[in-house]
């Protein structure tokens, strides 16, 4: 089937405004009568349910951990993107769209990024009045910095914790709704179910965490803001709790998945220590405004103290390879680069997994009190896991996933192929294309939240008469049945191996072939090993305690199984994808190292639909036009 | 790799709780091949699964971003929250900071507003109420002025953020004799009224925050400061001054 993504047309620039103007309208004194379900409240989740509850929409708020102000969101570090061009350096609306674009390397809709583009202005503002502290100059004008894949400075940030700021900001909205009533927040609860009726989404079941109870919720909307996938890899910078599930239960129930092997190994992480650990720390890309990414040129250096190596005995390979953009090329570019010279035997430290980020010619430049200033609490984390100092010698760097630019299929109104499902943040797949570019996730979800759902749900909602099915209906039933039915079987198995066992032999297979580097023969290899294994985890898992307490392992357990069938799509995804883009390198595409894109055939989002556990998906296709960036090589050289 | 490096053996006295109305106890286990580059969480993870594999219950624990953001862990090591290394959270602790054989001793928060939910998991949802009580400015999405429209000097900007760092984890609460919340609470209210936009609300957010953290069963502020010693981002205990003002500030406006 070809998927229609419903993008407004005419010139780009009166896209958006065009279709607010056409959407329809809720009355203001209707809005109460209708329940909106959000799950996730990180940037997306807490910025929609704080505005939908302020429209004065009745909203039921969901999150797993103990507070909304938890959310993964919490750990972005570097900044957030916006067209304001404050410094005056030549910044616009345009180019932010262009970058965007470019940066994702032609894979995503021109319209949603456009529209991106546009509210990103609109969020900083939204951000400054709930009392974020960004950062600011002695005048007391907002101040920028740079990220990667951009010429601009267009970063705004909060010391090293844009992200947790940013959150805070959300969350202080979202409490403030709490309070007033027009938002009820449910904690601890984990969404395990999509109950669709009648081919529409009407609301979903979760387990209380704490007493283990299965719940089940009805609405006239449900949205998703759950975040994103990429502990499919087991070692990665997300949250320990992050998971496919919710979106993956919504795919099950027939919501189209799309582009799932686009994931982002981020260039700048520290290097695994060793076996029993359990994620990996992301050290923010801002840090590559003053650090230079080098490795010794001479194997015979590598073990040699970095201090002790000359200049002219290093190899700075990001600005030897890519001389217009230098330390700043774009993550999968930076990230390839890195393992090109480790996998030449020239990586540094255990293993000889690492490079160097080396910030000795910024402190000799603007001092080290600047340099502290900027990165402080980003040198201090890294001092912590690594017991090492940065501003003493240079830091130890390795790629790590960090990113899903995949996910639930959305039209321009962000609503899946299920009608009244609605995706939001880094759950769904719209505006990144293959490839984010850094600090534009905070700014999708943000935008996502508080500037487009307002609008679009109300789209929807004005064509639907509100509390059609409550929970009682018997769908729910089934619903709490089927969960409770698949929580038994995992107790029933009894059997030897951890469920973390489990995940890390998966997380191996999936970094080891369909991580940086992917070919058709690694592929295949983990399409013929993931079902061997998924089948083994059904009969040889251990979960033990009950189903009506906290029980982690059970939890763990849940969202393992369900990485189980996701790993398999995202590998199946990138085995048909027979070209290189942005994050997904098939080594069988590329031209001298670079991502070789085949427009003439993969010129499309790829949404796969759910047939059966290994079954194999039915591939739809939403062909990309490109009318005002023109289809070109990326280039940043 | 881990097997450069000499591997350690702790043994660990973990306060186990089946539920908010079990009374709980201490129990011993060992935690064996531990490096120096473990994290605290990482040991505990060990010793879980050796735990499963030989049939007994994981402890549980609060957990989720592991880089000292999130603020979810939550245990007590050693008597002091977090472990008691300057500006360090527990998934950030690691255990070089110990000695080969030591002995640990692992408990939950311990304060009156927060109960027991099971072993080290805690209720903290009374940090959620003081905030929903009036930590915030009472802007609308949409229909704000620009961003660059009200000046903020950098040092209100800057102290802004020095008091916005807290990751709410209630370590302060945790810390104090009294179990109050004073720091959290003080750093919320000075966040907004060292900045202008914050201004307008700030007698009336003063006064409610402090009334939330009385009905959330927080106890009182007697400067004992362990507050500021038990916090895992170094926040200033400068904020319950500033409170204190804003309160005594607010009783004339
Ligand atoms: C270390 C790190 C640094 C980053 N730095 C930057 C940066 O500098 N700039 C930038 O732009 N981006 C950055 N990113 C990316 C960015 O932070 C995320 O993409 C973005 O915050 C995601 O927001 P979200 O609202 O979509 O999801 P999240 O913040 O992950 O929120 C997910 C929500 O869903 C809930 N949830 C998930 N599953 C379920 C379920 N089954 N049931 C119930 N609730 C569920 C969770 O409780 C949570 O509330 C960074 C990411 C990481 C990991
Ligand atoms: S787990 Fe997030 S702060 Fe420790």
């Amino acid at each position: 089937m070809i998927l229609d993504g419903k993008c407004p047309t005419g010139p780009i620039q009166q896209t958006w405004d065009k279709h607010r103007f056409d959407l329809k309208l809720v009355n203001p004194s209707n809005k109460r009568k209708y329940n909106i379900i959000v799950v996730g409240t990180g940037l997306a989740g807490g910025a929609a349910a704080a505005s939908l509850g302020e429209l004065g929409y009745n909203v039921q708020a969901f999150c797993y951990q103990d507070s909304p102000r938890r959310a993964h969101s919490i750990a972005a570090q570097g900044g957030i993107n916006a067209a304001k061009n404050y410094p005056n350096d030549g910044d616009s609306i345009y180019r932010l769209f262009y970058d965007t674009i470019k940066g994702g390397d032609f894979r995503a809709r021109e319209a949603d990024v456009w529209r991106l583009a546009q509210v990103s202005n609109n969020i900083i503002d939204q951000c400054v009045a709930q009392g974020v502290p960004f950062a600011r100059d002695y005048a007391g004008y907002l101040d920028n910095r740079s990220f990667g894949g951009a010429q601009v400075s267009r970063t705004f940030y909060a010391r090293g914790q844009t992200g947790q700021q940013l959150l805070l900001g959300a969350y202080s909205a979202l409490s403030r709704q709490i309070k007033l009533g027009t938002v009820k927040m449910y904690e601890r609860r984990e969404m395990l179910d999509l109950v669709v009726v009648d081919g529409v989404a009407r609301g979903i079941t979760v387990r209380n965490l704490i007493t283990g109870k299965l719940e089940s919720y009805a609405a006239d909307a449900v949205c998703l803001a759950t975040g994103g996938y990429v502990n499919v890899f087991y070692l990665s910078t997300n949250a320990m709790g992050c998971s496919v599930t919710a979106i993956w239960k919504a795919h099950r129930k027939g919501a189209y998945l799309a582009n799932p092997c686009y994931t982002q190994i981020h260039p700048t992480c520290i290097p695994q220590a060793g076996e029993y650990q359990s994620k990996l720390t992301l050290m923010s890309e801002s840090l590559r405004n003053d650090g230079r990414c080098w490795v010794p040129k001479n194997k015979a250096d590598l073990n040699k103290h970095p201090n002790d190596i000359p200049e002219e005995d290093r190899d700075y390979y990001l600005e030897r390879k890519y001389p217009s953009f230098g330390n700043l090329a774009p993550r999968d570019i930076a990230s390839r680069a890195a393992k090109e010279q480790c996998d030449d035997g020239r990586g540094v430290g255990p293993g000889g997994r690492g490079v160097y980020l080396d910030f000795a010619s910024a402190i000799k430049r603007v001092g080290e009190d600047t340099i502290r200033e900027r990165y402080g609490n980003l040198f201090e984390m890294y001092e912590k896991i690594t017991a090492e100092d940065g501003y003493k010698r240079p830091m130890r760097m390795y790629p790590a996933p960090h990113y899903s630019m995949g996910g639930l299929w959305v039209d321009y109104n962000l609503m899946s192929n299920i009608p009244g499902l609605f995706v939001l943040g880094e759950a769904n797949f719209s505006v990144h294309g293959a490839n984010r570019l850094g600090a534009s996730a905070l700014m999708q979800g943000l935008a996502d939240g508080y500037f487009v759902i307002p609008y679009t749900i109300g789209g929807y909602l004005a064509g639907v008469k509100p509390g059609q099915v409550t929970s009682e209906h018997p769908e729910f039933r089934k619903s709490e049945e089927d969960v409770k039915n698949s929580v038994n079987r995992l107790f029933d198995i009894k059997g030897k191996k951890t469920v973390f066992e489990f995940m890390r032999e998966l997380g191996g297979l999936m970094w080891e072939n369909c991580g940086m580097a992917r070919s058709k023969e690694s592929l295949e290899i983990n399409l013929k090993r993931i079902p061997e294994l998924r089948e083994e985890f059904w009969k040889n898992v251990k979960v033990s305690g009950t189903g009506s307490e906290l029980n982690q392992q059970l939890e763990n357990a849940g969202r393992t199984a369900d990485f189980f069938e996701f790993a398999e799509l995202l590998c199946r995804d990138a085995h048909h994808r027979n070209e290189s883009c942005g994050g997904h390198f098939r080594v069988e595409y590329q031209d001298a190292g670079e991502a070789q894109r085949d427009d003439v055939n993969f010129a499309y989002a790829a949404a796969w639909e759910f047939k059966g556990t290994g079954k194999e998906p039915e591939l739809h296709k939403e062909p990309l036009k490109f009318e005002n960036v023109h289809l070109a090589v990326r280039s940043y050289k | 790799m881990s097997e450069h490096h000499k591997t350690m053996t702790f043994t660990l006295i973990v306060w186990r709780q089946k539920g908010p109305n079990d009374p709980g106890k201490f129990e011993t286990y060992t935690a064996n091949n531990i490096t120096e580059h473990h994290s605290f969480l990482e040991m505990l993870d060990c010793v879980n699964e050796d735990l499963i594999k030989s049939g007994r219950e994981p402890i549980v624990f609060d957990h989720d971003c592991r880089e000292g953001i999130c603020g979810m862990c939550s245990q007590v090591i050693n008597g002091m929250p977090h472990g008691g290394e300057k500006r360090t959270t527990v998934c950030q602790l690691h255990m070089r900071t110990f000695k080969d054989g030591d002995t640990i001793y692992v408990e939950p928060w311990r304060a009156r507003a927060f109960p027991v939910i099971k072993d080290l998991v805690v209720d903290r949802s009374a940090l959620d109420k003081v905030v929903q009580a009036g930590a915030y400015i009472s802007c609308h999405t949409g229909g704000v002025p620009d961003g660059n429209a009200i000046l903020v000097p950098k040092g209100a900007a800057d102290e802004a953020m020095d008091a916005a760092e807290c990751i709410g984890c209630g370590a302060c609460v945790a810390g104090c004799p009294n179990g109050a919340a004073m720091l959290f609470t003080g750093a919320k209210v000075s966040q907004y009224a060292v900045i202008p936009q914050g201004r307008a609300e700030a007698s009336r957010r003063v006064k409610s925050l402090v009334t939330a953290m009385q009905e959330c069963n927080f106890g009182n502020c007697s400067n004992h400061y362990e507050c500021q010693a038990s916090c895992p981002k170094g926040i200033d205990v400068k904020f319950i001054a500033r409170m204190n003002r804003e309160f005594i500030k607010a009783q004339f406006a």
